[in-house]
């Protein structure tokens, strides 16, 4: 199977809906033991059999990482999307067998910090979740903004408000209501690190005002829930394994790439953590780079592709794999 | 059946020996006749029954004896051990993570039952039988990290992951072959490394944190270093350089056999999970001359590899006041002939 993580045998035990839009999936060990432990801000990659083709989604853990008898996650419908989500929402029943990665922590809490702000924006409130029970149950120090459309769309504000109380602020798009960043960033204790979840016009902006307002880069941390974008189909030769394959529209690379029995390694299948990395033997056309990995020097080479989240326009493209 | 510790010493009379079974359960490093850096990282599975491998956290017949040289140092010196404060999490993964291996390795030794937070250790070897809450340092005599690897063989560097970067935040190191923890802590991978020659040149540390930093829960890897130690001394840090640098003129063609040691680490590296940072044992293994040359074919190596090795190596590694004395020795087992491929004795 996959070189990506260990993986683990799991049974659906629960299928809660959340709001309009959000559900929330239980899975325990099919063996009845303990789940591994794991942190705040970590994520699982589900793999989806959907009739022929095997979708992988990762999606954050939302449980206290103090209780591993189960795990949750909460997927955000996606009714354009590329097909995963709705597969989580139309075919996703108790008692229906599945397999998901090890948890991986890409969003990790600095545990130096003397206080983390936290800052959500839809369905990006999911890691929060448990990060914020994590520091909970430490006597963590913590402050949660969190942003949604409407109130009913908010999911799990109202679980929050109830844990946490004041450290928890709602912001909602209907009533115009908008998080006071400058204020909000120029005021904070020193040691203070951010933390920042949701779109990525909401990640780039609270970034940009941050860097600006003179925040240090280490102390800004941020998840893109980007998935693979969409784009034109192009064709991929693969040196190593002497194959010839068709990318399609909706169809990563990567998925590609392992559908025609290649098995690259992967952890995030969102363009950061560098696992899916691979060389570019050759290519005649324009590489569509979505990575956070590579540099801009990488991206300008030509020579480094991210097939998780990039997509190329042209003629010919031979990588390595 | 239980393994029988030895009582033995690693300074003043030096009475460390390695038994017969021991001495074929060597960790050997060198898999041809040179050496010179590589990443040679693989993953840390279980490996053949009677091997150092045959459990992820090896414990051994010298297991009570360097226990108690750890004590003696730690006496000596406290700054062997440290945690900076946001690392204490780390330690209880580190605690979680021996009591569990070494009580799935050695049940007859080991033992933990957990009742929720509530657990419950028995050390049978050192004699220890205490109950504890998990996350509660009030709870036990030392911190986590500290409580666990003064019973538990090699070093342990907890390292926490930020920036792209590992940053050695932690850890307890008394065992060490020139290096201090004291020195390097709160530093990151690039910063502890800078001493190391020639392996900058070739880009081996960008790969190897590339590959470390995406070191997965569930999947720990591993890595053999070495070097050579005068006198069976695991404690040869910097601090008492006073004590073992001089052991390196005592080096003649007479007590070669008896003096110099194959000092080799067993590296490996484990994702913590409720920390995220990565904990990174070291485990020595020390063989004598004498004990080496049972082994014909690794005498035979050994002698290619040290007669061979670059200067900057032979340097760094501190061998070459007495490498002409060593090589002398070990050309006299050497007949010429081939070294069968791997690592184990013929």
């Amino acid at each position: 199977m996959s070189t990506g993580t260990t993986k683990l045998d799991v049974v659906v035990s629960d299928v809660v809906p959340v709001n309009d839009l959000v559900t929330r999936f239980h899975f325990r060990r099919r063996d009845g033991e303990l789940l591994p432990t794991f942190s705040g801000g970590a994520h699982v990659v589900v793999e989806m059999r959907d009739g022929g083709r095997t979708r992988l989604n990762p999606y954050s853990l939302m449980g206290s990482p103090l209780d591993t008898s189960e795990y949750t996650i909460s997927v955000r419908r996606d009714d354009v999307g590329r097909g995963g989500s709705l597969f989580m929402h139309r075919n996703v029943r108790p008692g229906l067998e599945m397999v998901i990665s090890y948890p991986v922590n890409l969003f990790s809490l600095d545990l130096r910090a003397k206080k983390h702000l936290m800052l959500a924006g839809g369905i990006g409130i999911t890691p929060f979740m448990a990060q914020t029970a994590q520091l909970a149950a430490e006597g963590g120090n913590f402050e949660l903004h969190y942003t949604c459309r409407t109130a009913s769309l908010g999911t799990y504000a109202d679980v929050l408000r109830e844990r946490y109380d004041r450290r928890i602020r709602l912001y909602h798009d209907d009533r115009e209501e908008r998080i006071e960043l400058d204020r909000l960033l120029s005021t904070q204790p020193l040691g203070t690190h951010l933390y920042v979840c949701g779109p990525a016009g909401m990640i780039n902006w609270v970034r940009d005002r941050a860097a600006a307002l003179g925040w240090p880069p280490e102390t800004v941390h941020f998840e893109h829930f980007a998935a693979p974008q969409p784009g034109l189909p192009f064709d991929v030769t693969l040196a190593v394994s002497g194959k010839t394959i068709r990318v399609d529209e909706q169809q990563s690379l990567l998925e590609a790439i392992e559908a025609a029995g290649v098995d690259p390694p992967y952890l995030c299948r969102g363009g950061v953590c560098g696992q899916c990395e691979t060389n570019v033997i050759s290519h005649d056309g324009k590489f569509i780079h979505n990575d956070h990995w590579l540099s801009e020097e990488d991206h300008r080479s030509g020579c480094k592709i991210m097939p998780c989240v990039s997509r190329f326009e042209g003629k010919s493209l031979v990588l390595e794999r | 059946m239980g393994i029988t510790f030895r009582k033995e010493t690693f300074r003043d009379d030096f009475t460390f020996r390695n038994s017969p079974e021991h001495i074929r359960r060597f960790p050997f490093p060198f898999h041809e006749d040179a050496y010179m850096y590589a990443v040679n990282i693989e993953p840390h599975v279980v490996g053949p029954k009677g091997s150092v491998l045959e459990n992820l956290i090896d414990v051994d017949e010298h297991y009570v004896a360097e226990m108690q040289d750890r004590a003696l140092v730690l006496a000596e010196d406290p700054l062997r051990c440290q945690s900076l404060p946001h690392m204490t999490l780390a330690g209880w993964d580190l605690l979680e993570l021996l009591m569990e291996q070494q009580s799935l390795g050695y049940p007859e030794h080991f033992t933990l039952t957990r009742d929720g937070d509530r657990w419950r250790w028995i050390n049978r070897p050192l004699g220890i039988d205490d109950t504890f809450t998990f996350g509660d340092t009030s709870t036990l005599p030392y911190g986590p990290m500290e409580y666990i690897t003064r019973q538990s063989q090699g070093d342990f560097c907890i390292l926490d992951q930020r920036d792209g970067n590992l940053w050695m935040d932690a850890g307890m190191v008394t065992t060490q072959a020139d290096w201090s923890l004291d020195f390097d802590i709160g530093m990151n991978f690039f910063e502890w490394h800078a001493p190391v020659p020639l392996a900058h040149e070739k880009g081996i540390f960008i790969r190897a944190l590339k590959f470390l930093t995406n070191i997965q829960q569930g999947k720990p890897a591993r890595r053999l270093n070495w070097t050579m130690t005068v006198n069976p001394r695991l404690d040869t840090s910097p601090e008492n350089y006073h004590k073992w640098g001089p052991d390196r003129a005592t080096v003649t063609p007479e007590n070669v056999g008896d003096k110099v040691h194959l000092r080799v680490e067993l590296q490996s590296f484990w994702r913590l999970p409720r920390s995220n940072g990565i904990v990174f044992p070291i485990r020595c293994y020390l063989i004598k001359m004498d004990e080496l040359l049972t082994q014909p074919k690794w005498a035979r190596r050994l002698h290619r590899v040290i007669r061979d090795l670059p200067d900057e190596l032979a340097n760094y590694k501190g061998l070459t006041r007495y490498r002409p004395t060593l090589v002398e020795w070990l050309s006299k087992l050497d007949d010429g002939s081939a070294t069968s491929p791997g690592f184990g004795p013929d």
